[in-house]
């Protein structure tokens, strides 16, 4: 009998036991996760910080050795890439967005759609941005920011069109129908009625795709490759970005400074993506605490 | 008025739909775009290698004879490694926040998605200025001489940093975050009847997710994973700055490699001729590895349920 109960007691004991051992792995493993963020973000912070000044924001790149370099032209190219890929990507991904919500619901080609942006979202940046440098950049014979816009514009494209979906089906039925009822078509309706109610969704949906896209360099290094000056040949010529100019410097520089004017972009491109993704948290909750 | 007529609701309502239509179709249409332009531009490489391509190991610019087995045996084994590392992590780290405090849990998650949404450059430069340093001076040493781990077949003596090991670390880092957001997912849709009926005849926390969360979400599990797979595979930058870039089989843990991104993203700009060629066949076989892993990513998730995890 009492040997009975032992065994039992140490068979629940170990069970414990195991439980306990599981659940400080898990805390650990958490501990480890964000440690190393939080070791990157400060080793980003404090090695950027030291380099960013007012000239370092309004001065171009220079070569090595020139007085007063900057990155003031790879900010304003990486801004021009990225809203052209907004330009182009937003709207047909938008308009997808509907068509999978609002009229390809439950239908073959709808769900095909579907399949077929979910898969593209996991396509590797790189292979797009091949694909691009030989639709665009071996074709017209050169780099430029617009093809650059383009790689981005296909990154973006899926992930829109995916959000745009959910949050249109986030809507009620019931809103839907009632504005069929009052004999608004189908189209006035999705515009007009579900898109207008689910605007802060959609909204969120588009600056999670630019913060996820203004940080992707190996696209950009196949497509709007880099150039020391103002990006002024956006249509026709290399425009000097961000990622890249990070690239450059860390790797194909010898020059401790230019290192340094690295770890500044760095930071800038960080903050911005960061800052991104922060503002999408805060506007969806407080868009779902309004609900 | 004549606006009126011509521009008739139905009309508009028409036109709206086939717009909506015609771009959802450029998805798509876009994918087979891939696929035919670089099989078009690769069919140069095909028919000077075959399929010897794939297996064949030289990588010669000057006479000009190229094979792919060292990039894709490097994409391989870091993709390996990094899951390897990554998994059980991510694991356990989903299982705890799902049940975790409500205030804890929810700053942990998006500490994580946080992790997920730094720029893949940024884990790249600190790759190059923090972690090979680190590598190199301790970490290689003391798994090798202080663990004696440097006797074990393959897994090398002295490192200078970079390579395979340096590169999926950073992999498994990157995309941990990825898996264990999917998993999170998983683990939430199992009904709570379920696990609290598991509660109620005295499982501890670990049965219940072994023996009811695992099983029962088992397919959604294998779409994180799949998801975090084709991260790792596809990834160019973090790599690039880490692995060495020498188009070589790998000997060790500690050698310098390529992996086919970034054996593409160290070699475009001077490609010509044959060598554009035979970047466009690594791409297309990146390609078709990744959209095969996709395939089996959406596959398993739309079994289950689950999203992407992505929100």
């Amino acid at each position: 009998m009492t040997s009975i109960a032992a065994d039992k007691r140490r068979g629940l004991f170990r069970r414990k036991l195991v439980d306990r051992i599981v659940r400080i792995l898990s805390l650990l493993a958490l501990a480890v996760a964000v440690a190393s963020m939080i070791w990157i973000l400060w080793t980003v912070v404090s090695r950027g910080a030291r380099v960013i000044d007012w000239t370092f924001l309004t001065e171009p790149s220079k070569p090595w050795g020139a007085p007063d370099p900057g990155i003031a032209n790879a900010l304003l190219g990486t801004l021009l890439i990225t809203l052209g890929a907004a330009v182009m990507g937003i709207p047909p991904a938008l308009l997808g967005g509907i068509y999978l919500a609002e009229f390809g619901k439950g239908t073959r080609l709808g769900d095909a759609i579907r399949f077929s942006a979910n898969v593209m979202m996991g396509m590797p940046s790189v292979v797009v941005g091949l694909f691009v440098y030989a639709l665009v950049v071996v074709a017209t014979g050169g780099f430029s920011g617009l093809a650059g816009s383009i790689a981005l514009a296909i990154l973006m494209f899926p992930v829109v069109l995916r959000t745009t979906e959910d949050m249109l089906l986030m809507v009620p039925d019931s809103l839907r129908e009632s504005a069929l009822a009052l004999g608004t078509t189908r189209a006035r309706a999705a515009v007009r009625i579900i898109c207008r109610s689910a605007r802060g969704g959609l909204v969120t949906g588009i600056l999670l795709a630019i913060a996820r896209v203004s940080g992707e360099t190996a696209p950009l290094l196949f497509t709007a490759l880099w150039s020391d000056g103002w990006p002024r040949n956006y249509f026709t010529g290399p425009t000097a970005n961000l990622p890249v100019l990070i690239t450059e410097y860390s790797t194909n520089s010898p020059f401790e400074e230019q290192h340094a004017a690295g770890w500044g972009a760095a930071l800038i491109v960080t903050m911005m993506v960061l800052l991104l993704n922060i503002a999408t948290r805060i506007i969806f909750k407080e868009k779902h605490h309004e609900r | 008025m004549l606006q009126r007529l011509t521009l008739s609701p139905a009309r508009t309502d028409r036109l709206f739909r086939y717009l909506a239509i015609g771009s959802a179709l450029l998805i798509p249409a876009v994918l087979a775009a891939f696929l035919i332009q670089l099989g078009w531009g690769s069919a140069p490489a095909w028919r000077e290698f075959g399929t010897g391509f794939i297996i064949g190991t030289d990588w010669d610019p000057v006479s000009n004879h190229y094979g792919a087995l060292p990039a894709i045996v490097g994409t391989l084994l870091t993709t390996a490694l990094a899951l390897l590392l990554a998994i059980p992590p991510a694991f356990v780290t989903a299982l705890y926040l799902v049940d975790a405090p409500a205030g804890i849990g929810e700053v942990l998650s998006q500490a994580l998605d946080l992790l997920a949404a730094i720029p893949s450059v940024i884990y790249g430069m600190w790759g190059l200025f923090v972690l090979v340093p680190l590598m190199q001076d301790h970490v290689q040493p003391f798994l090798s001489e202080t663990l004696g781990l440097g006797q074990v077949v393959f897994f090398g003596t002295d490192g200078n940093g970079f390579g395979m090991l340096t590169s999926s670390l950073i992999l498994a880092l990157m995309i941990l975050p990825y898996m264990s957001a999917v998993m999170r997912n998983v683990f939430k849709m199992t009904p709570g009847m379920l696990r609290e009926s598991a509660y109620g005849i005295g499982c501890t926390r670990w049965e219940t997710a072994r023996d009811i969360v695992m099983r029962y979400g088992i397919r959604g599990l294998l779409g994180g994973i799949f998801i975090g797979l084709g991260r790792a595979l596809g990834e160019t930058m973090a790599v690039l700055f880490v692995i060495g870039n020498v188009v070589e089989l790998p000997g060790s843990l500690y050698a310098s490699g390529t992996t086919i991104a970034a054996t593409l993203a160290n070699n475009f700009a001077e490609a010509d001729g044959i060598m554009r060629a035979v970047l466009f066949a690594l791409g297309l076989l990146l390609l078709l590895m990744s959209l095969g892993v996709q395939i089996f990513a959406q596959y398993y998730l739309k079994m289950s349920g689950a999203g992407r995890g992505e929100k």
